[in-house]
């Protein structure tokens, strides 16, 4: 076994670990640790296939701030622990069901003829000046440079969606006008008066 | 409220060139080569004043006796009730404390004790750095106050001198 | 030295390369951490002194072991636990700062070749790093079952991430002027004279990111995370000892190393300022100061570090929603604004920075 294996078994083991610690913890807050382990050691399995730019962008965007989100809402809420794994056992088969259509859909994909399987499981050994942060440009922007763009719209699309949902007035809260504040000049506040002095 | 333009405008490059901070900035740097006004406490020292309040001692007449009189005018000023007076007659005739302490915790070196004296016998020396190891020590009695007081008489009679005038 | 060799020789070549990697390991980080203590003691000083004080001066000539009299006593403090706190976590947070700061140092070039891992993607790794610096913060936080420090958790976790938009995208500009997310060939990129450093056609982009820097390490005038007025020390109110000298560790390893980065990729860590000019680098002695080398880019870090003091010493603390506003309606779109008009002078072909 060489050391790059000994690695890929090392991090999907964890990987598999942190996965099922996920699902089954109490805590939602271990939970949320585990999917950060989750995604860092994918990250991890992703660099040693020389897709270093992908891996570094999971860890930065969904580590370092999707996770974020995720924690911070979580112990803002004051969830009871008791109530949320009360329906594990009911609900078990349902999931059972979409994992095995899950799993099923993906061995027919890579197996069958819908991907040119040869052509993908070949590991390709690059020499130390490949860089997979310009393979993937290329491909990105010259390649399949439309759908790129259009999946870039319809994401700016959602984002302005998400903030007119949520951008409306309430008539009872209360906020200041930064503004307003840092355009104050001593003249709007103070005013200097001059006096007689009393005999 | 119509708009101002150059209002405005004015505000913005205020704003974006960050002026005001440059000028913060120019304030602290200026002081960073300034004369640095801190005092060495152990080594260097701030002159103290003549009316110094600080630790307390009993004074004698140049001849050695007492000043003291028991008139527990002092005990009556006292606002913390620090002072404790007992008094009995001496053979001799006149009146003197077989008892004067006072507890260090409670006073608030106000000099009340010293105003009111009339023999100029409780004084506050300008002792300020002294310290007590175990319960108790903090009960000045008549014997440590005089001890301050002899040690110490020079200055207090300097101290005295030099505010008269004003008195 | 025959002998030695003899011996070096012997050890098989995988072996030599973990010994030669650890040494160089090493040799980042004693000096990071040595920097990190007179970091602190040159904070104080120079504090002091803007406060006409004149700082520590007591312990050793002129103060100068007081670092390490600090480290030696939270080294002999009790790691207090608090009761009813998560313990795995609350031990786990400190690391978590930690580990990322010091990590993100394997990537910077200190000098010509003397770099750690040269890896193409190393301004996104650092990008990706020190993102992960708040999970410390925020486990802390939440781990020490108290209100203040869960409160600080909170502002840390969203002012950092507010922030970091504003980082990365100064640092889009960067690399788009540098075409390369290789720290050495944005270093490259900058050479020739002092005028084709980055900091001239990307001035704002240089100010977004300092002042960024500065809200993403939680330093005054960003430190609403510790506000020491308002919730005592933020989200290490409960640590003690050794665990919060980690804390304290990473927050300043963490100021070096945003110092470090405005400096590699704005001001071209370690260029030469005289470049360029031969008849002073090509002096006998003088030519190797005046030349490329590693004093200019400490000399670099060590300007932007004062700065973070100077900013600590002069201005008051930004409430809360004023450094949400500062960060997404101001910082953010002047970034993009900055960022269009680059791509706009690339496409046309004006490239002042060559």
């Amino acid at each position: 076994m060489s050391f790059e294996q000994l690695l890929f078994y090392l991090f999907s083991g964890v990987l598999l670990l942190a996965g099922i610690s996920m699902v089954t913890v109490r805590n939602p807050v271990y939970a949320a640790l585990s999917l950060i382990v989750c995604f860092f050691t994918s990250a991890a399995i992703w660099v040693t296939l020389e897709a270093e730019f992908l891996g570094i962008v999971l860890v930065l965007v969904y580590v370092g701030a999707v996770m974020v989100l995720f924690l911070f809402v979580i112990m803002m809420l004051d969830i009871n622990h008791d109530h949320l794994k009360e329906g594990f056992i009911k609900y078990l088969p349902v999931g059972l069901l979409v994992a095995l259509v899950i799993a099923v859909e993906m061995i027919l994909v890579l197996s069958g003829g819908g991907f040119d399987g040869e052509k993908y499981m070949q590991g390709q050994r690059h020499g130390a000046d490949y860089s997979n942060t310009k393979a993937l440009g290329e491909v990105l922007y010259q390649q399949y440079l439309y759908p790129f763009e259009i999946a870039a719209v319809i994401l700016l699309v959602a984002i302005i969606a998400a903030i007119t949902l949520t951008l409306r007035r309430r008539p009872n809260s209360k906020s200041q006008n930064i503004d307003q504040q840092v355009r104050v000049k001593r003249e709007d506040r103070v005013r200097l008066v001059k006096m007689e002095a009393e005999k | 409220m119509g708009i101002n333009v150059g209002e405005n405008l004015k505000h913005y490059i205020k704003a974006f060139s960050l002026i005001e901070l440059l000028k913060g900035m120019r304030v602290t740097g200026r002081y960073l080569f300034d004369r640095k006004i801190t005092i060495q406490y152990p080594e260097q020292k701030t002159p103290l004043s003549p009316r110094f309040r600080g630790h307390h001692a009993l004074r004698r007449y140049p001849n050695g006796e007492e000043r003291c009189i028991a008139c527990k005018l002092c005990e009556a000023v006292c606002p913390a009730l620090a002072i404790k007076i007992e008094s009995q007659e001496r053979p001799d005739g006149t009146r003197r404390t077989t008892r004067y302490d006072i507890d260090m915790f409670k006073c608030i070196y106000c000099g009340f004790c010293e105003e009111a004296c009339p023999v100029d016998a409780i004084v506050e020396t300008n002792i300020f750095e002294y310290h007590f190891e175990n319960r108790g020590e903090n009960i000045m009695t008549k014997a440590k106050l005089l001890a301050v007081g002899d040690n110490h008489e020079t200055e207090i009679a300097a101290m005295k001198a030099a505010d008269a005038p004003y008195r | 030295m025959e002998f030695l060799a003899a011996i070096w020789s012997e050890i098989p070549a995988a072996v030599q390369n973990i010994i030669v990697i650890l040494l160089k390991i090493v040799a980042i980080l004693v000096p990071l951490i040595l920097a990190v203590a007179y970091t602190t003691f040159a904070e104080r000083k120079i504090i002091g002194y803007m406060q006409v004080r004149m700082g520590p001066n007591r312990v050793g000539p002129k103060g100068w072991l007081q670092p390490i009299a600090d480290v030696v006593k939270l080294l002999f403090k009790e790691v207090i636990i608090p009761t009813k706190s998560n313990r795995y976590i609350f031990l786990i947070a400190p690391m978590l700062t930690l580990v990322p700061a010091f990590v993100a140092w394997s990537v910077i070039p200190f000098a010509d070749g003397m770099i750690l891992a040269d890896i193409n993607a190393g301004l996104l790794f650092i990008l990706a790093l020190t993102s992960m610096g708040v999970y410390g913060i925020i486990l802390g936080g939440w781990a020490s079952n108290s209100k203040y420090a869960m409160l600080s958790a909170m502002r840390a976790g969203a002012q950092v991430i507010s922030y970091e938009i504003a980082m990365g995208f100064a640092l889009v500009g960067v690399l788009m002027a540098a075409g390369s997310l290789n720290l050495n060939e944005i270093i490259l990129a900058q050479s020739g004279s002092i005028f084709s450093w980055f900091i001239w056609p990307l001035f704002g982009l240089f100010l977004v990111y300092f002042i960024s820097g500065v809200a993403e390490t939680n330093r005054a005038p960003f430190d609403v995370a510790e506000g020491e007025s308002e919730i005592v020390a933020g989200f290490h109110v409960e640590y003690s000892g050794m665990a919060f000298a980690l804390f304290f560790l990473a927050e300043y390893a963490n100021m070096i190393l945003i110092s470090a980065l405005t400096s590699l990729l704005f001001l071209g860590g370690w260029l030469s300022p005289f470049q360029g000019l031969d008849f002073l680098t090509e002096l006998p002695v003088l030519g190797a100061i005046f030349g490329n080398g590693i004093h200019w880019f400490l000399l670099k870090t060590a300007f932007f570090l004062f700065f973070y003091l100077w900013f600590r010493a002069t201005f008051p603390r930004y409430r809360y929603d004023q450094i949400m506003r500062l960060g997404w309606k101001i910082l953010i779109p002047l970034t993009i604004v900055w960022i269009f008009a680059e791509m706009i002078a690339i496409g046309l072909g004006w490239r002042p920075w060559e």
